[in-house]
């Protein structure tokens, strides 16, 4: 009897205190300059488990993964390694305690060779000198351990970008692994390589790595996926066993959220087409063979994964890519391979993605940049010379309606947030009468204010007749906001979408590569 | 400790928020007047001051034109033998026509000084194109051509000085004097007044500063930015070619071994002057502040008979604390905004 009551209690106590997580991020936050990117998020990884990172571009997974790799540090909240709260001092500090991070942008040097990358900052040596010898043996063993077809001496600018992917994860499995954190490693491997990849993982799992894998892709959750946590708007969500997760449910807790407060109605009265695009293919190939038609007071989705094309095509219509075949016409003329000047001049406005790379001059005043593209026109010049007086008060008259916070237009880009940056970046195409606006990703790391007024300003365009291609990856945005929506597939167009069939749905059964059944 | 500091953080404040908004010069004006005037008499007299404006000329022209180049992001190497080349060419162009029309002076000196600036421009010309439309690094691209223009100016003079100028453009160019002012000072102000409408009132100007400031949004906003890439070298040459004209009718020879120091020394007065060296930002005043700066800075250390090689110590240091004053205004600055 004693020992038959004993024994459940036993198990009872096992199952209530599970093995202590490899490691944990208690009431994480990360504030960057205008944005919260992660709001006390709690996450646990045990040893031996895949667990994934599920959100929307923007909802926190980079920065969470990041403050766990040691790149940044948090503004509050703690890292718990081996129930041991932790400060990451650096990546280099990371590492040493066997938390090695792949992430979409490598981190190799291109002019040395793979297994010198391999061991950068960890360099062998013997009496003060390189064990070239030894660091050579020990490449050629994790090359082969992990069944990459490399040589170590090779240089790594003239690998390809999958090549260059495996010497990231060659470089992570160099160390004595404990956690291991992977930031959609698929994206540019073929599916022979991705499959000797999830092999490696699940040999890291055996021999207890934890590992955190962020993807987009549901087949890949199936095949390698324990548990899932779900970000949004750098909130947590939920966690998930992969065996609950059926598709709805994950995409219902990516997205969700009170959607009637975000989008504004937009009356749907189609025109004239204004931007026609007929069997586009442009010089590298990310187009290929792509249509498509904007009429005037429509607004058109062009939705899919991050590097379908989708950007490319935007980006071929202001004359930003080289085009080798297909025709582009603009209310009726031919505008295939014009220049950025001539498109503006005509009336058509590109929004650029990434606002600080190439979309503001942040050293300059909100004032110069609003004007910058339309300095050779009235108001702005006369008789050759800058008129500044008409130039401030037009640029503040649109940023007062705009609502610019603070609403000086004499500042310095720097001083604003990223949602007024966007403000700014928005109100270059309000200067003269614009006929198309091509916005890409437009509500990228801004806040939800800022976003309900950007959706209000995609309204007053479309409803005052303009046409605007909304490209996004923001599946909400597209659901919400289009009348149309084009589905891009490795550039190549995969559904036109009218109305009523934009769903989420039919929307992602495109996004994703065809299930493989 | 921990209070104290903050006492000192706060009891400075107001100091501080000077620093960010008008940067080191003026606060190094200030010191090195005071300095200057405690070690010798004879440097806060106006005699003094008007040999310092006069001084300071051609730095000043140099630096406006190697501001240019500067506020693009990149930096030009190869003024320093644009004035070289530049003096060479008047000369050589002067002499013979002095000697052959003794009574066409008006013509001679026309046509030495268009003569002088068309090399020293071309130098520009070449920068331009080889920056803006071959992508090569400012860096190489200026001095490869700083090595040819004196290769050039050395194998036209033989190393020696050209001599044969006539007197007038000395008397003119140099000494002449109206008000008591030095007639360079004249020129200096003119091409003041010329920049700033360029740099403030046209569209050339601020696309200077756009493309500096970010090439791509530049672009993005359609202005032809190899365009103006372009002519940012090109107006830096022809600047320095002036500069070239003036100093060759100081020296009253062509000379192809003048403005060895005019690099450093223009970048010094632009970054002294708040120019980023990443581009976009810089105010034309302040440069010209900074290129009087240095001026002071050396007339100073003459009356104070420190020897010239210690001089190239003084500027040196001068430079690197002035880069670390703005790093320290950039820091102010954020902690400020907190």
């Amino acid at each position: 009897m004693a020992t038959e009551t004993l024994a459940p209690a036993k198990d009872m106590g096992a199952g209530l205190a599970p093995p202590t997580p490899i490691l944990q991020a208690r009431g994480l936050s990360k504030q960057f300059p205008g944005v919260l990117a992660l709001d006390e998020v709690d996450f646990e990884l045990r040893a031996g488990e895949v667990h994934v990172l599920f959100g929307e571009n923007g909802a926190g997974k980079s920065t969470l993964i990041q403050i766990l790799a040691g790149v940044h540090r948090p503004t509050a909240g703690s890292v718990l390694f081996r129930g041991e709260p932790v400060d990451l001092q650096g990546v280099h500090h990371a590492r040493t305690l066997g938390i090695s991070a792949v992430f979409q942008e490598f981190s190799l040097v291109p002019t040395l060779t793979v297994e010198e990358n391999l061991f950068l900052g960890a360099e062998v040596t013997r009496g003060g000198l390189l064990d070239k010898a030894a660091l050579h043996r020990r490449a050629e063993d994790i090359l082969k351990q992990l069944g990459f077809p490399l040589r170590p001496r090779q240089s790594v600018q003239d690998l390809t970008r999958a090549e260059q992917q495996m010497v990231e994860i060659a470089k992570a499995f160099s160390t004595d692994l404990s956690v291991l954190i992977l930031d959609e490693p698929t994206a540019s491997l073929t599916d022979r390589e991705a499959q000797r990849l999830f092999a490696m993982v699940e040999q890291a799992k055996s021999r207890g790595v934890g590992v955190i894998y962020i993807t987009h892709r549901m087949s890949e959750i199936r095949r390698i996926g324990d548990r899932i946590t779900v970000l949004r708007d750098g909130k947590y969500v939920a966690t998930l066993d992969v065996a609950e997760a059926d598709d709805d449910r994950l995409l219902q807790l990516m997205t969700g959220r009170v959607i009637s407060q975000v989008f504004p109605q937009i009356a749907y009265r189609p025109g004239r087409p204004l931007l026609e695009i007929s069997q586009l293919t442009t010089a590298d190939h990310m187009v290929k063979d792509f249509s498509l038609t904007l009429r005037a007071g429509e607004v058109v989705g062009l939705a899919g994964l991050v590097g379908c094309g989708k950007s490319e095509v935007g980006r071929a219509c202001i004359g930003l890519e080289r085009i080798v075949s297909g025709r582009i016409t603009f209310d009726g003329e031919d505008v295939t391979g014009h220049q950025v000047r001539e498109m503006l001049d005509r009336g058509v406005f590109y929004l650029p993605p990434d606002r600080r790379e190439e979309g503001l001059v942040m050293v300059r005043n909100v004032r110069e940049n609003v004007a910058l593209p339309w300095l050779g026109k009235r108001p702005f010049s006369r008789f050759g010379f800058l008129d500044r007086r008409s130039e401030r008060a037009k640029v503040r008259d649109v940023m007062r309606r705009l609502n610019l916070q603070p609403p000086n237009t004499e500042h310095d880009l720097e001083r604003f947030s990223g949602g007024n940056q966007q403000k700014v970046l928005l109100a270059k195409g309000l200067m003269t009468p614009i006929k198309v606006f091509i916005l890409d990703e437009p509500t990228v790391g801004v806040d939800v204010g800022t976003r309900v007024s950007i959706y209000e300003f995609v309204r007053d365009l479309c409803e005052g007749g303009a046409g605007v291609l909304l490209i996004s990856s923001d599946l909400p945005e597209i659901l919400h906001l289009t009348n149309r929506t084009y589905v891009m597939y490795r550039g190549e167009m995969r559904a036109e979408l009218e109305g009523a069939q934009i769903t989420q749905e039919r929307v992602l059964a495109n996004f994703f590569e065809r299930a493989q059944a | 400790m921990e209070r104290t500091a903050q006492n000192f953080w706060s009891f400075t404040l107001p100091l501080q928020r000077l620093f960010v908004r008008i940067g080191v010069l003026p606060f190094l004006l200030v010191i090195a007047l005071v300095v200057f005037t405690s070690l010798s008499a004879r440097f806060l007299t106006s005699e003094n001051l008007i040999t310092v404006a006069r001084q300071a000329t051609y730095l000043a022209i140099v630096a406006m034109g190697q501001m240019l180049a500067l506020l693009t992001g990149g930096f030009d190497l190869s003024v320093g033998k644009i004035v070289a080349i530049t003096s060479v060419a008047t000369a050589l162009a002067m002499a013979p026509l002095a000697a052959a029309h003794p009574d066409a002076m008006a013509m001679t000196l026309t046509l030495g000084i268009l003569a002088g600036i068309a090399a020293g421009t071309m130098v520009g010309v070449v920068n331009g194109i080889g920056v803006a439309v071959f992508n090569v690094s400012p860096f190489m691209m200026t001095l490869g051509t700083a090595t040819i223009s004196f290769g050039i100016a050395l194998t036209l003079t033989s190393g020696v000085p050209v001599y044969g100028i006539p007197d007038e453009f000395g008397t003119i160019f140099s000494f002449g004097r109206i008000f008591d002012i030095p007639s360079p000072v004249y020129v200096t102000a003119g091409l003041f007044v010329a920049m700033s409408i360029l740099l403030n009132w046209t569209r050339m100007g601020r696309y200077f500063y756009a493309v500096g400031g970010n090439i791509k949004a530049s672009h993005l906003s359609g202005i032809s930015t190899r365009f103006y890439l372009f002519m940012a070298y090109v107006l830096c040459g022809a600047l320095a070619a002036v500069a070239g004209v003036l100093l060759t009718a100081r020296l009253e020879t062509g000379e192809a071994n003048i403005g060895a120091s005019m690099p450093l020394d223009s970048i010094a007065a632009c970054v002294i002057g708040g120019v980023s060296l990443r581009g976009g930002v810089g105010r034309l005043g302040n440069v010209v502040l900074g290129a009087i700066f240095i001026g002071l800075i050396q007339n100073g250390m003459d009356l104070a008979q420190i020897q010239s090689y210690l001089q190239e110590v003084v500027i040196g240091i001068l430079l690197i604390l002035a880069v670390i004053a703005d790093q320290l205004r950039q820091f102010v600055m954020l902690r400020l905004k907190d």
